[in-house]
């Protein structure tokens, strides 16, 4: 067992950031992002997002996972049986994100008290599987990493961009922060409102939409051929 | 590669070695960092107890603070008599829990109370345990002296949605329970009423939910209701305590009685106005 753990530690033919692995960054970020293009982990990116600490969070919740589980899978992909590899990957996503939400009780209580039941359900996020089973299981451990790296930024970024947008229009503030004045506010005597449809899951739905409408717009490459 | 990873023994071996491996792995983590969450777990509970007298502490403040404010701490059953037992102790979450899946009686039940003394004026601080949506939500709700006004109030959940029922743990639905009373003037138990998000109440027992948080907010009203009411059995038998003249039961009713004589006199009087 020890033997296919080291193997892949042995120097890569190419460097770490060499042009190939870079990208294996900056695709998921636009090209290839998990939510807008591969449409995976809607459903965290729907609920989490009513504010943006909890989108924040969550995002490095996920990037903990992914770049931890890519490695592991990496290191074990030689040793996995194929017949039970995806129930090998559930098991390690699984004991990943139990042991995320145990540190994050232990040490920032309040945090893992806000985003509540989402930590657990990262294990259902399907990002997770599909970098598994798509790259890790594949690519050498070094690779892998950086690609559960860039799929968990280019996932941050969707979801910290509807977080903006739900958490200023719903509520008014930022990060907790207000930013439109109290002084604005019908019950204070001005002329806003906050839309009440933005903290409903539905609205995530309609921003992702929209981002994904500029982004076909701007990114021909990516419009499928009819 | 000298074996054939995908035999069965080979399969059977991994899926064992891996199950084994990071079950361990999980099960030393928890052991070893329990001792931090329990140690969290207990603050935020003297945390909440404090909140709901408006005292906000930090988590490592919160024992020394608690000990200087909480003066006794008791048990009382169903009809509000007093019992044997450690009130703080009293996981009142799994006995809720218990008492849903049957396996406490209800006459078994017990509900703390805590005695605070915040410069001078006595307060009680009662928890609170229900069921939200997803999971429970508790609280902890503060009764000035006379046993149905409202001094403060702080509620929590397991994992209500994030921005939606969860919002029942910040100031703007708890605020709303200052001043408000659990009995009416002529002493008859009302409890607390949450009503719709956004519906604006002026009623002297009740205050807006969650919009979109809807059946949270019903969670956190059922609740109040239930437990108010065992609890102002008890609130009942210390206020006579403190002050002797039934206040409530006589003075009021006769003062009420002459207002509505003199009412009926003015009617007329006020509508040509």
């Amino acid at each position: 067992m020890s033997t296919a753990i080291a193997a892949p530690a042995a120097p890569p033919a190419e460097g770490l950031f060499s042009k190939k692995n870079r990208k294996l960054i900056t695709d998921p970020l636009n090209d290839n992002n998990p939510i807008t293009v591969q449409v995976l982990g809607i459903c965290s990116a729907l609920a989490i997002t009513v504010k943006v600490s909890n989108a924040l969070v969550m995002s490095i919740s996920v990037l903990a996972v992914v770049v931890l589980g890519n490695m592991v899978i990496s290191a074990l992909r030689n040793l996995i049986p194929g017949r039970i590899r995806i129930i090998a990957q559930l098991v390690i996503a699984a004991g990943l994100v139990t042991l995320v939400d145990i540190v994050l009780k232990a040490y920032v209580y309040d945090v893992s008290k806000q985003v509540g039941v989402y930590v657990g359900l990262i294990i259902t996020n399907c990002i997770i599987m599909g970098r598994f089973e798509a790259f890790a299981m594949g690519n050498k451990v070094g690779p892998s990493a950086l690609d559960g790296f860039g799929n968990s930024l280019g996932y941050a970024w969707i979801l910290v961009v509807v977080g903006v947008f739900r958490e200023l229009f719903g509520n008014g503030s930022l990060l907790g922060m207000r930013i439109i004045p109290e002084s604005w506010y019908a019950t204070e005597g001005g002329f806003y409102f906050n839309n009440n449809m933005m903290i409903l899951p539905p609205m995530a739905l309609v921003i992702v939409g929209i981002i994904i409408w500029i982004q076909r717009s701007r990114n021909t490459k990516l419009i499928e051929q009819a | 590669m000298a074996f054939d990873k995908n035999s069965n023994q080979f399969t059977f071996i991994f899926a064992t070695v891996l199950v084994v491996v990071v079950g361990t792995l999980l099960a030393v983590t928890y052991l070893g960092l329990k001792p931090n969450y329990d140690e969290n777990v207990r603050r935020e509970k003297m945390q909440n107890i404090l909140a709901s007298l408006k005292v906000e502490v930090d988590r490592d403040a919160a024992p020394a603070t608690y000990d200087e404010l909480i003066k006794e701490t008791l048990l009382v059953d169903g009809d509000g008599i007093k019992q044997e037992g450690d009130a703080f102790s009293l996981d009142v979450l799994k006995q809720y829990k218990d008492w849903k899946a049957g396996v406490v009686k209800t006459e078994d039940l017990r509900y703390p109370v805590y005695l605070a003394d915040l410069e001078g004026q006595k307060l009680f601080v009662l928890p609170m345990v229900g069921t939200g949506l997803w999971g429970p939500v508790w609280g902890y709700v503060a009764l000035k002296n006379d046993g149905r006004t409202i001094y403060g109030s702080t509620f929590d959940h397991k994992g209500e949605t994030p921005g939606l029922g969860a919002e029942i743990s910040t100031p703007i639905f708890e605020d709303p329970f200052q001043g408000k009373t659990i009995t009416d003037d002529q002493g008859n138990f009302k409890g607390i009423t949450v009503y719709k998000g956004g519906s604006q109440t002026t009623d002297p027992h009740g205050v807006d939910g969650i919009s979109g948080g809807t059946i949270t907010s019903q969670g956190v009203d059922e609740m109040l209701k239930r437990l108010l009411a065992v609890y102002d059995k008890y609130l009942r038998t210390q206020v006579a305590a403190v002050a002797p003249a039934p206040v409530i039961a006589t003075d009021t009713l006769t003062t009420d009685s002459i207002q509505l004589v003199v009412d009926t006199t003015q009617t007329a009087s006020l509508i040509t106005r």
